[in-house]
């Protein structure tokens, strides 16, 4: 992969003390999609505004190309943006919004006219050029902003939240279209977004942040399947997430039983959390002759379309189960877990803040 | 009934405001030496007021004062209100509420206040003194209408065009300005007619024979009557009438939609 | 992209020039007197004259007045002829306010009903006076009231045309010309005449922006109209009433044109003492001190009426230049 982006221990720390980056470090390749994840204040935004040259970072480097770009002002940097609520400039048309950065560095009319035509064909809106911004809708709009950056040929496009204001149809579409638009013009995005469901469909690489740091970079895959620690468990998806002890390599204990698992390097006796996800649950008649594992009692169930929710309440904990076979409220059970579904993860400063939170969830 | 009763009423306010109006045009047609009777049409207090010369100098200084001083005020009050829109919102507020002290004043104050300005720098009173007291009153009333569309602007707009490859000063002439014309225009217009109805402070900031038209029909009416001044006031009122109307036409004609919505009748106030 | 302070710079500075010195130099004028200095006069020997000060020392330059500060003024203030008129021009001011909320308030609340089907248009030709120079709109009543002025002809014309109407007006003692001019209720009219339509303004405004569903839902709760004017509309309008009173009453206690005008100068008010202190008299700090007692009176009635402007805009920050 070749890099294109390298930004090493960047650090933000606001006027007012805030610490908005902790030092965050990462590599971009060329043609990548990066998606930037996290719940809100978590630096994401102001990483992709470094990088764009809005936000002057307190300490670190940001290379492009293996040149530091930190002092360059943004109008000087070969990156743009899509921003948020898109920027469109209300007193231009589509055309002329698309055609302010070639019309700024005085290229000729005619050529600059072409292009915004096949820009504008590139994001599916031909023949809006002379439409007013007002009469777009938000989905158009977003498009216009994408062909207004595309049109000066990045290296590197920085997208933040750009689909948070459209709907969910419209959300969808414009994912499979941003995805598709990245492939053809075989540009670097990066994207911010805090709907891990946005940022698993479209990223061929994820930054899960929190607090200013990055908590895991990886593809989806792993995101999803290997979470490092309680925080991305809780964050990706929907996950049951405990405490347990590792006794030895590949096995671990919890839920007062043992349970064989792929995992070692822990040690022996080593305070872990683990993350199950629902459908990984797998429940049992109580008469089931499996021995050795936990019995619960299923105290909620829903249906959820193509699953069924349900809670079941095992002692003190109570695991969310997804699963195509309803049982009754009030019917025992027995859990089976499959080995190479259990991920052990290390203790981290955000475990107990997670496992209070699914603690009350058998409240 | 009611309805009828409830149109009356406006009517009879509409008269009380217009009444002394169509008085004052009326007589300015009248050939009499006792200015109160009729005595048949003429247009010779047009040919006298034109004659005047004192009249016509304060037309030329109240225009000259006006546009200079609308054109520095907004110049300075957009510049104002994007310096207190780009501030903290602690000492913006503090800020903003000294720049409103001039709207918040009476005129009275303001004026007498200049005066001691003035008086304290030994500057004298004149034509110099008189513009910088009409930008001073007017500048705050350019932000107060350039302040709301600031509020309206997309927040990363200037990021935008900077990040397209406009230096911020660029940015700011092909983005920002077009977008808050609307505030920067009504601020102007504002200004202007501020500066050109303004006769507290001028009268208290003015010296050396320079006066502008509030001051000369003040020294007027203080002699007495007389129908050069209705002249002036018909003209003035015909010009005000055109010009509102005119504003509120070009309205309508700008914007195709605005014809489901015609009550939408500009007053730049 | 750091916030470009430069550009406040300018800015700050012209608003401590032309806002803030100005005031801080009605505080000081406002708080000091001129004072002779005390000094004897010594013909020399050869001729010239010197002049001793108090501590002795002798200077060649006949002494000058000397500011000092003291509070006198505040105590010249309450004494009879000026509290008189301070006590008058409250007095005409107020009864101006009311006046303009009950004539201007059923107007902005007819207007913003269904009667008129161009509402706005209305208000336009309502405010449309108010763009004309104020002191021709002044003027203009002059004309029609003075002595030998239209409404006079009017009622000797009619008197002469009907020796019915001229009997019984002479036999009610009515003079052949009425004084209508330079008494106080003059000086009303024009207020009246001149800021009605600050009061009108404020007022529509207020009550076209109340959400029409609300007095639907009033409707369809059972309130009568009466009552969801009560319960809906006035409550709502209360900013504008007090945007309108504001409108009216900070003009109205300090004008000095229409007193003079109107009242030709018979009618003096607070305005007019503040005036002649900076011609005729020429007690600059006089004024001064009246001037101070204006300001904080307005802005003293503004905060009451919680008029010092709101910040409603959001606490983010946002970069231009």
């Amino acid at each position: 992969m070749e890099k294109i982006l390298s930004i090493k221990d960047l650090r933000v720390v606001f006027e007012d003390g805030f610490t908005a980056l902790g030092g965050v470090s990462i590599d971009i390749g060329k043609n990548e999609f990066v998606t930037l994840l996290g719940p809100s204040g978590c630096g994401k935004t102001t990483l992709l505004r470094c990088i764009g040259g809005f936000e002057k970072p307190t300490s670190g480097e940001i290379l492009y190309k293996g040149e530091n770009i930190i002092p360059l002002p943004p109008y000087k940097r070969a990156i743009n943006t899509v921003f948020q609520r898109y920027a469109l400039f209300p007193h231009l048309n589509v055309a002329q919004n698309v055609a302010f950065g070639p019309d700024l560095r005085g290229e000729d009319k005619k050529k600059t006219a072409a292009e915004v035509e096949r820009m504008l064909k590139l994001v599916g809106l031909e023949g809006f050029g002379k439409r007013k911004i007002a009469s777009l809708s938000g989905g158009q709009q977003q498009r216009v902003a994408i062909a207004r950056a595309l049109i000066n040929k990045p290296d590197v496009l920085l997208l933040d939240e750009p689909l948070a204001a459209l709907d969910l149809k419209l959300r969808r579409e414009m994912q499979l279209e941003l995805k598709r638009i990245q492939r053809e013009s075989g540009i670097t995005f990066i994207f911010v977004t805090h709907d891990q469901e946005e940022a698993l469909t479209m990223s061929d690489r994820i930054a899960v942040m929190r607090a200013g740091q990055i908590q895991q970079l990886g593809t989806p895959e792993d995101i999803y399947n290997e979470p490092q620690n309680a925080f991305v468990a809780d964050f990706i998806g929907e996950s049951n997430i405990l405490t347990a002890t590792m006794l030895r390599d590949r096995l671990v204990r919890f839920l007062g039983c043992d349970f064989p698992c792929v995992d070692s390097g822990f040690g022996e006796n080593a305070e872990v959390d683990i993350v199950l996800r629902p459908e990984d649950v797998k429940l049992k008649p109580i008469a089931d002759p499996v021995a050795n594992v936990p019995e619960g009692v299923v105290e909620t169930l829903l249906f959820k379309g193509v699953h069924y929710e349900m809670k079941v309440r095992v002692g003190e904990s109570v695991l969310l189960v997804h699963s195509t076979h309803a049982r009754a409220v009030g019917t025992h059970v027995k859990i089976t877990i499959m080995p190479e579904d259990i991920q052990v993860m290390h203790k981290s400063e955000t475990s107990p803040d997670v496992l209070r939170k699914h603690a009350e969830r058998a409240l | 009934m009611a309805k009828k009763l409830r149109k009356a009423y406006v009517g009879l306010i509409m008269a009380f405001l217009y009444a002394p109006i169509v008085m004052l045009i009326l007589y300015s047609f009248n050939n009499s030496k006792s200015r109160a009777k009729w005595g048949g049409f003429t247009l010779k207090w047009y040919r006298e007021l034109f004659a005047d010369e004192a009249i016509m100098s304060a037309l030329g200084t109240t225009l000259s004062i006006g546009i200079l001083a609308a054109v520095i005020s907004t110049a300075l009050g957009t510049v104002g209100a994007i310096a207190l829109f780009q501030m903290k919102r602690r000492p913006r507020q503090a800020m903003l509420s000294v720049v409103n002290l001039p709207m918040l004043n009476s005129e009275v104050v303001t004026g007498v206040s200049l005066m001691l300005l003035f008086a304290m720098a030994r500057i004298q009173l004149g034509y110099v003194t008189l513009l910088l007291s009409h930008v001073a009153f007017c500048v705050p009333y350019v932000v107060l209408s350039v302040m709301p569309k600031l509020r309206q602007l997309d927040p990363n707009l200037a990021e935008a065009a900077q990040d397209l490859g406009a230096t911020p000063l660029q940015g700011f002439f092909r983005v920002i300005l077009p977008d808050i014309m609307p505030g920067v225009f009504s601020g102007f217009i504002m200004a202007l007619t501020m500066s050109i109805d303004d006769f507290v402070v001028s009268f208290f900031t003015t010296g050396s024979g320079v006066s502008n038209l509030s001051i000369t029909i003040y020294t007027m009416a203080k002699r007495g009557i007389s129908p050069k001044i209705n002249a002036l006031s018909t003209i003035i009122f015909v010009c005000v009438f055109v010009l509102l109307i005119g504003i509120n036409l070009s309205d309508l004609r700008k914007d195709p939609r605005s014809q489901d919505k015609v009550d939408k009748v500009r007053i730049p106030y | 992209m750091k916030r470009n302070k430069a550009l406040a710079v300018p800015f700050m500075l012209w608003a401590a020039i032309f806002i803030v010195v100005p005031l801080v130099m009605i505080v000081w004028y406002g708080v000091t007197v001129e004072e002779p200095i005390p000094y004897t006069e010594i013909v020399q020997e050869d001729g010239t004259t010197v002049f001793q000060l108090e501590d002795g020392s002798v200077t060649a330059v006949r002494p000058q007045k000397k500011t000092v500060v003291s509070l006198s003024n505040f105590r010249r203030m309450f004494e009879p002829t000026y509290l008189r008129l301070l006590l008058r021009s409250f007095k005409v001011a107020i009864i101006t306010t009311l006046i303009c909320l009950l004539l201007g308030y059923p107007v902005a609340l007819i207007l913003t009903g269904t009667d008129f089907k161009r509402p706005a248009l209305w208000l336009m030709l309502l405010i449309l006076p108010m763009w004309m120079n104020f002191l021709l709109r002044t003027y203009s009543w002059m004309s029609i009231l003075e002595n030998n002025g239209i409404l006079n002809n009017w009622i000797a014309s009619l008197r002469e045309m009907l020796p019915a109407f001229d009997e019984w007006l002479t036999s009610r003692g009515v003079r052949r010309r009425i004084i209508f001019l330079y008494n106080e209720n003059a000086v009303i009219l024009g207020m009246v005449y001149n800021y009605l339509s600050f009061m009108i303004m404020p007022i529509y405004t207020v009550i076209e922006k109340i959400d029409k569903s609300l007095l639907e839902a009033a409707a369809d709760l059972g309130a009568s109209p009466v009552k969801s004017f009560t319960r809906v509309t006035l409550p709502y309008s209360i900013p504008g009433v007090l945007e309108g009173i504001t409108m009216v009453f900070v003009p109205a206690v300090t004008t000095f044109v229409i007193s003079q005008l109107m009242g030709g100068g018979k009618v003096p008010l607070i305005g007019d003492i503040i005036q002649n202190q900076f011609g005729k008299s020429s007690d600059w700090h006089f004024g001064a001190t009246l001037s101070l007692l204006v300001m904080v009176v307005v802005l003293a009635f503004m905060g009451a009426l919680n008029k010092i402007d709101k910040d409603d805009e959001p606490v983010k920050e946002v970069r231009i230049l």
